[in-house]
């Protein structure tokens, strides 16, 4: 059983490292991280603030993107292409294939992220010419954007296992972007009434928290990053993740594939 | 039970638990980040760049940043947290993305200007403030009533007032009082009756919560400081007629022959000290008072009404 | 045991964006499919054969009804490694090579690492795939993706093989290839159960077939059966222009071409027709029996009104 998902996590892999839509993502994440540097030197004494700030952030977008893009590919598009029958027609259950698709994708973000926290570390290395003792601070931040990535992908797996490529993508960016404000969304909730507040406050809660896992601009301003939020992000994504894939396992369960 | 059904039992259940537990943890978190929200969001504090960085959407990140004012002002107001530093800058995005947002001026002339802990203590930004939102909307009569009171309450420039509610009884549909209240400046400014003509406008022609509440408590602080002050006076007339303090109001009373001692709001009569000064019975329930409390009194944590 | 046995399986859809309504995909199906023998399963293009096929494998959940699949409920998963499955026009992972594609589906299917190399190899070359090492799949031809496709099927040695339309994009000479590897697999020992709605290879391969229109069964049966001489006719060819007297007689229709006769005698009759011939010392080329085509029982077959629901062969 868990052979076959290990099987199924690595051709995942595979596939999405000789997508070269993966490439250029990456080429121009590292480019952004140079612009960052350039930014830097225009206004003085925050060069650092804005790369780690800039870099950080285009390492989380562009992941995001990343992860819509290869999620929603690697599985959507394989239900749609029929890839999927010849898998299926072997002693593979499908919630398996589900899972293995899981791991594939996140260990596909998790290598591409570390090509690019290169690339930060080493635009940080170049405007601040040594690293200090809060720099480890963007070991964390990056921890966290893993975090982010392995909800994006669950969701979007989730998304796949019902709906068409296009609208799984579409579902996806908004389930991020309304994640992104998950807090303000609350606020929301807390002023108004009645069966909107109720509707908002449970919208609040289901949605993806990103918000919580986006410390970035604390790290940019080298604030420390508490061990207790670390670990109780570490079970949030950890539960969040679980959810989206139990979903999507029990959705794919059922779907007939025409 | 085929392995369908088992797969399919096993991932229900563990849908319900990880939601379950994702509910509770985020809860966890956010109360360990409460402000954390508004840290984030000021880390930029120019409202220029973050009009650039809305890509548009202003008029959404004005409701954002607005949401925001009125948590972040809740949370602090709870807490008798004696800064309200991040006010200005808050209220000043919001109207920057959105300089028709009126409530947000409102909320300004409310809690901007008057010093702590009832504000962030900046009446001069608080006036800024104002002017800007004239300057967008120079047709609404609220906002010269914003600025007057802004003038009134906390600068005591009382000419300067009349003038602005002058201005603001020009504009289209004002309200009646603001041509009232223009002619009281001049000659009646300190008056305890304008006060309270003030703050009944206040607490009428406003909807948001924290602003009525504001108000009320105010005319319930006038409402004592009048009464102190007419007993007060009583006091002393009698100490000058006898050559002694009085015992007790009621002594007081009945050589003013008043048909009856006047109560504090919540009903609790008011105390004479040995001194011969008169008190307020619970001063912690009336926040904005001047009169009637005693030299060594120090306030506690606010306690809020609803009724004047 | 038979290889297959389908109890009944049938599929509704729901169609139609506001009001649902039910479109028949299947009506319920009894089939049986013998071990060893390659079984047609013969229908015009949306029939419902492509459905069958998907709810044995299943990739889709029947409305109604079960099957047993080599003596196994067909939805365990213990089935699953003993069958091979070559769908309508498959699309495989465009960035592996056919190598890597077919290594990948050996794990999965449970076959062991030191076999897996050499049956890969093994199955490439039985499917006529050579000097691709390191091309990958999305610089196949068709024909190259089908052979894939068939590579697949049977790499991890199962019993059963189900075909979708394995003739799909092949030239002639690929088809062949096919048809003989097909003949190949069951003198293996294994089933073969394929859907095509090409006769002449049905006709040339198929122990039994079975004709399935709109959804429903219309007729099962072996093919020698049902091609099996329903006129009673036999055609007679000698060298010759000559028709001796005694054939006339027989009632027989004669035509003449070029420096050869045929006739149609009836078969009561063909013992009689020899001897006329060797009575004029006319020498006699071929006798053979007049078997309806295999197309003539599909054409009749689609369209006859009445169903032919619920035989079992």
């Amino acid at each position: 059983m868990s052979a076959r998902i290990i099987h199924i996590a690595s051709n995942t892999f595979r596939e999405a490292v000789r997508d070269r839509v993966l490439y250029n993502l990456i080429a121009f994440a590292l480019l952004l991280s140079g612009a960052a540097v350039l930014v830097g030197q225009i206004s003085i004494d925050i060069e650092r603030l804005v790369v780690v700030d800039l870099g950080l952030s285009a390492v989380s977008l562009f992941g995001i993107v990343i992860a819509i893009f290869i999620g929603i590919g690697l599985v959507s598009k394989e239900i749609e292409k029929r890839t999927l029958y010849t898998v299926l027609s072997r002693p593979v259950r499908r919630w398996e294939f589900i899972v293995g698709k899981f791991f594939g994708l996140a260990g596909t973000l998790v290598v591409n992220t570390f090509f690019m926290a290169i690339g930060v570390f080493g635009a940080l290395l170049y405007v601040a010419h040594k690293f200090s003792a809060s720099d480890a601070f963007i070991l964390v931040a990056l921890y966290f954007i893993i975090l982010e990535f392995l909800i994006v992908c669950s969701v979007a797996l989730l998304f796949s296992s019902f709906s068409s490529p296009l609208l799984s993508a579409v579902f996806t960016f908004s389930l991020f972007v309304i994640g992104s404000f998950a807090e303000d969304l609350r606020g929301f909730a807390f002023m108004a009434h009645g069966f909107t507040r109720w509707l908002a406050t449970g919208a609040a809660y289901l949605v993806p928290n990103f918000s919580a896992l986006n410390v970035i601009s604390a790290v940019a301003h080298e604030q420390h990053v508490s061990a207790q939020l670390i670990l109780q992000n570490s079970f949030y994504a950890l539960f969040y993740t679980a959810m989206a894939l139990f979903g999507a396992v029990l959705i794919f369960e059922r779907r007939n594939l025409k | 039970m085929t392995s369908r059904r088992r797969t399919t039992i096993f991932a229900a259940v563990g849908l319900a638990l990880s939601m379950l537990a994702s509910i509770l943890l985020l809860h966890h978190i956010d109360e360990i980040r409460p402000r954390a929200t508004i840290s984030d969001a000021l880390f930029i504090t120019s409202p220029k760049i973050i009009k650039r960085a809305s890509l548009g959407f202003d008029g959404l990140m004005a409701c954002i940043y607005w949401t925001r004012t009125v948590q972040y002002f809740g949370h602090h107001h709870l807490l008798r947290n004696r800064s309200y530093n991040e006010l200005g800058p808050l209220l000043e995005i919001t109207t920057a993305l959105d300089p028709h947002m009126i409530p947000a001026y409102q909320f300004g002339a409310s809690f901007l200007a008057p010093r702590p802990p009832n504000g962030a203590g900046e009446p001069v930004r608080a006036i800024e403030l104002m002017k800007y939102g004239i300057k967008h909307n120079p047709d609404n009569w609220h906002l010269y009533y914003d600025l007057g009171f802004v003038y009134y309450t906390e600068l005591k420039d009382y000419k300067k007032a009349g003038e602005v509610f002058e201005q603001g009884s020009n504009a289209p549909n004002a309200h009646p009082f603001l041509k009232i209240l223009a002619a009281q400046m001049a000659e009646h400014g300190a008056d305890y009756a304008t006060a309270k003509m003030l703050w009944t406008a206040t607490y009428e022609s406003n909807h948001e919560a924290n602003i009525r509440q504001n108000a009320l408590e105010h005319l319930r602080a006038i409402r004592v400081d009048e009464d102190v002050t007419m007993l007060q006076a009583a006091v002393t007339r009698f100490s000058q007629n006898t050559g002694r303090l009085p015992t007790s109001l009621f002594e007081v009373a009945a050589a003013e022959h008043l048909r009856d001692i006047p109560l504090d709001p919540d009903g609790n009569p008011y105390e004479l000290s040995l001194g011969g000064q008169v008190l307020v019975a619970q001063p912690d329930d009336f926040p904005f008072i001047t009169k009637g409390v005693p030299p060594d009194y120090k306030p506690g944590p606010p306690k809020f009404h609803t009724h004047p | 045991m038979p290889a297959i046995e389908i109890l009944g399986l049938e599929k509704t859809y729901m169609v139609g964006f506001w009001r649902k309504r039910p479109k028949r995909a299947l009506l319920p199906l009894h089939l049986t499919v013998q071990d060893g023998e390659i079984f047609g399963f013969l229908g015009p293009n949306g029939a419902g054969k492509t459905t069958t096929l998907k709810m044995l494998m299943g990739l889709v959940f029947p409305t109604a009804g079960t099957a047993r699949i080599l003596g196994h409920e067909w939805t365990e998963p213990e089935v699953k490694a003993q069958i091979g499955f070559l769908p309508e026009q498959p699309y495989f992972y465009d960035y592996l090579t056919a190598h890597e594609l077919l290594n990948y589906y050996g794990q999965l299917s449970g076959v062991p690492g030191k076999d897996r190399k050499r049956r890969i190899d093994e199955v490439l070359a039985r499917v006529g795939l050579t000097d691709i090492k390191g091309v990958q799949l999305r610089k196949f031809s068709k024909g190259m993706l089908q052979r894939a496709g068939i590579a697949q099927a049977i790499l991890h040695n199962p019993k059963l093989v189900f075909f979708d339309e394995p003739m799909s994009g092949l030239d002639p000479l690929g088809r062949r290839e096919v048809r003989d590897l097909m003949e190949q697999l069951k003198h293996e020992g294994k089933t073969v159960f394929f859907s095509t709605h090409i006769l002449s290879d049905a006709e040339a391969l198929c122990d039994r077939v079975a004709i399935i229109h709109q959804g429903e069964l219309r007729g099962v049966g072996a093919v020698a059966d049902l091609t099996s001489s329903v006129q009673g006719k036999v055609e007679v060819i000698w060298q010759g222009t000559e028709v001796p007297a005694a054939m006339k007689a027989l009632g027989a229709d004669c035509h003449i071409t070029g420096d050869t006769v045929r006739a149609v005698v009836p078969e009561t009759q063909q013992d009689a027709a020899i001897d006329a011939l060797r009575r004029e010392r006319i020498r006699l080329i071929a006798i053979t029996p007049l078997r309806t085509s295999l197309e003539a029982y599909f054409v009749e077959k689609l369209q006859s009104s009445q169903t032919t629901a619920g035989t079992s062969a």
